[in-house]
């Protein structure tokens, strides 16, 4: 794994700000009273087991999904207010990748990157969206698979993909979806590395839906333990992991032991 | 603390208004009136995706062409093979091309038409959609700020509402001309007899009766498959019961329309 140098996070800035978030599904009560912040540059590592609701609340973020009840502020906007041409305004400004990737099955690996800019914008020439698709693959050191299909695509490559169709929209916020789930040790450092790169070359502030403690150590520069639907602790690692809560020493113990 | 309790056991005391079936099956409605009225506010509303409706009207139109063709020759051939002996018990078979116009194309042109694009362009387009919403490829859009409902539903709805009353009377001239090699086999009737005979039952009600339910039924494919293919849900298991339910629900819905188009053009016929 790559060091890198401290990133500069603005705490004067709160890019994400949630309180009192509720969701259900039904019966289901996923979300039970979520209070969250996330400064300007920082990465911060959401860590919990499966099922617990991480994927629900980034969700949220993006307004994928709306809440029961509780204020999300994105960029100083209120998400669950906004008409669906703010939302896509918004949308502009959060890059979102997807656990298994989402790459879109009927296109190759330029025409996925280049969707996103064609659609959204108006005009733009031919060569600026190569360039820009150039610079990405770039980004995740993938250019030589630039007429691949999705298909033809490993497991990393396709997460590498994935994030690269995020950042061709130069996004404020990176929102990871379990990013190293289902990869091998060596390929999960990869993607490790590469989300703290963006995080330097891109200057997002993002935050990282985990259940892999390794990734979440070396991408976080803070963990929000996630347990039932409600965050139990967040801080530093060091601060989290130093503990007196079974359920958070439990979790710890089982990644150690994996 | 009290507060947040009763926050959290509110949605655990969920009631329901008649019963959890009933109550499914009225939003499943409201749900599918919802998805169909949306189509006519995003119709008009930009960017329009020419080229995805070309792309898609070339992928029901044109690669449903050989079944079309081979089926629509069956029809007629096997049609007309049926109506011989009935009508030579009554010397009649001189009515022959005039039953077989009025069959085929008040009737078994645009029927058999969608029955097969339901069964081939609906499961397509069920299982198509389906594999992007378990893939989370339809979010994917979402969060790109692209509009998933007029990329990939109004773009395939527009495509077989154009495509399937084209292959309808395509359809129903290549019934016809099976219908004529079967008489012409039998009788040396020429082509021009044939139709003309075919033809002097028919009226510009017939024929236009017949592109309005082929284009109702192209817009109920269309509509069926997008819209179980957008809901799809529990991963592949998923996938293959939209594709399942977009051809059951379309014939269903095929099949009352066909009564109430038919019923309309009766009344309309008798003021």
């Amino acid at each position: 794994m790559n060091d890198f140098k401290p990133h500069i996070i603005n705490k004067e800035r709160k890019v994400i700000s949630i309180s009192g978030l509720y969701k259900s599904f039904g019966e289901f009560d996923v979300l039970k009273g979520i209070d969250f912040s996330l400064f300007e540059g920082e990465n911060v590592a959401v860590l919990g087991k499966s099922g617990t609701g991480k994927s629900v609340f980034i969700k949220i973020i993006v307004g994928l999904l709306k809440p029961d009840e509780g204020e999300i502020m994105v960029l100083d906007k209120q998400v669950d207010k906004l008409n669906q041409k703010e939302l896509d305004e918004l949308r502009l400004r959060i890059g979102f990748s997807f656990q298994h990737s989402a790459l879109y099955d009927s296109m190759n690996i330029y025409q996925n990157l280049a969707f996103p800019l064609k659609m959204n914008k108006k005009g733009i020439k031919k060569a600026e969206i190569d360039a820009a698709v150039e610079d990405v693959l770039d980004a995740v050191g993938l250019i030589d698979k630039i007429k691949q299909m999705p298909s033809d695509l490993s497991g990393g490559q396709r997460k590498r993909i994935g994030i690269a169709r995020t950042l061709i929209l130069n996004p404020e916020i990176m929102l990871y979806d379990e990013p190293t789930s289902g990869l091998d040790p060596i390929t999960s450092e990869e993607i490790i590395d590469l989300i703290n790169e963006v995080q330097q070359k891109y200057n997002t502030s993002s935050i990282i839906i985990t259940h892999d403690l390794t990734c979440a150590k070396n991408t976080g520069n803070r963990i929000a333990m996630m347990f039932d639907g409600k965050f139990r602790k967040i801080g530093e690692f060091d601060e989290v992991f130093d503990t007196d809560d079974e359920e958070i020493k439990g979790f710890f113990n089982y990644n150690f032991i994996q | 603390m009290q507060q947040i309790e009763s926050k959290m056991t509110k949605s655990s005391a969920k009631k329901y208004v008649f019963s959890k079936w009933i109550d499914d099956y009225l939003l499943g409605v409201s749900s599918a009136f919802r998805f169909t009225t949306q189509f006519f506010k995003e119709i008009v509303k930009k960017p329009f995706h020419f080229r995805e409706v070309i792309h898609h009207c070339y992928e029901v139109g044109i690669k449903s062409l050989s079944l079309i063709t081979l089926t629509g020759f069956i029809v007629g051939v096997v049609f007309t093979k049926q109506s011989r002996p009935s009508l030579e018990d009554f010397g009649a078979t001189s009515w022959l091309p005039s039953l077989i116009g009025i069959a085929i194309i008040k009737a078994m042109g645009p029927l058999v038409t969608a029955l097969i694009a339901a069964g081939k362009v609906g499961s397509g387009i069920g299982a198509e959609l389906g594999s992007m919403k378990v893939t989370e490829q339809i979010e994917a859009m979402e969060v790109s700020a692209i509009n998933p409902y007029k990329y990939l539903v109004v773009t395939r709805v527009l495509a077989t509402t154009i495509s399937i009353p084209i292959l309808a009377l395509y359809c129903t001239f290549v019934g016809m001309y099976g219908s004529y090699l079967n008489v012409h086999a039998a009788e040396t009737t020429s082509l021009f007899t044939f139709y003309q005979n075919a033809f002097s039952s028919i009226t510009f009600l017939d024929i236009f009766t017949s592109v309005i339910k082929s284009t109702v039924y192209g817009f109920t494919i269309g509509m069926v498959g997008t819209y179980k293919g957008f809901h799809a849900e529990n991963g592949t298991r998923g996938v293959g019961i939209a594709a399942n339910k977009a051809v059951v629900l379309a014939i269903f819905l095929i099949f009352i329309e066909e009564l109430i188009i038919v019923q309309v053009a009766n009344w309309i016929r008798f003021f």
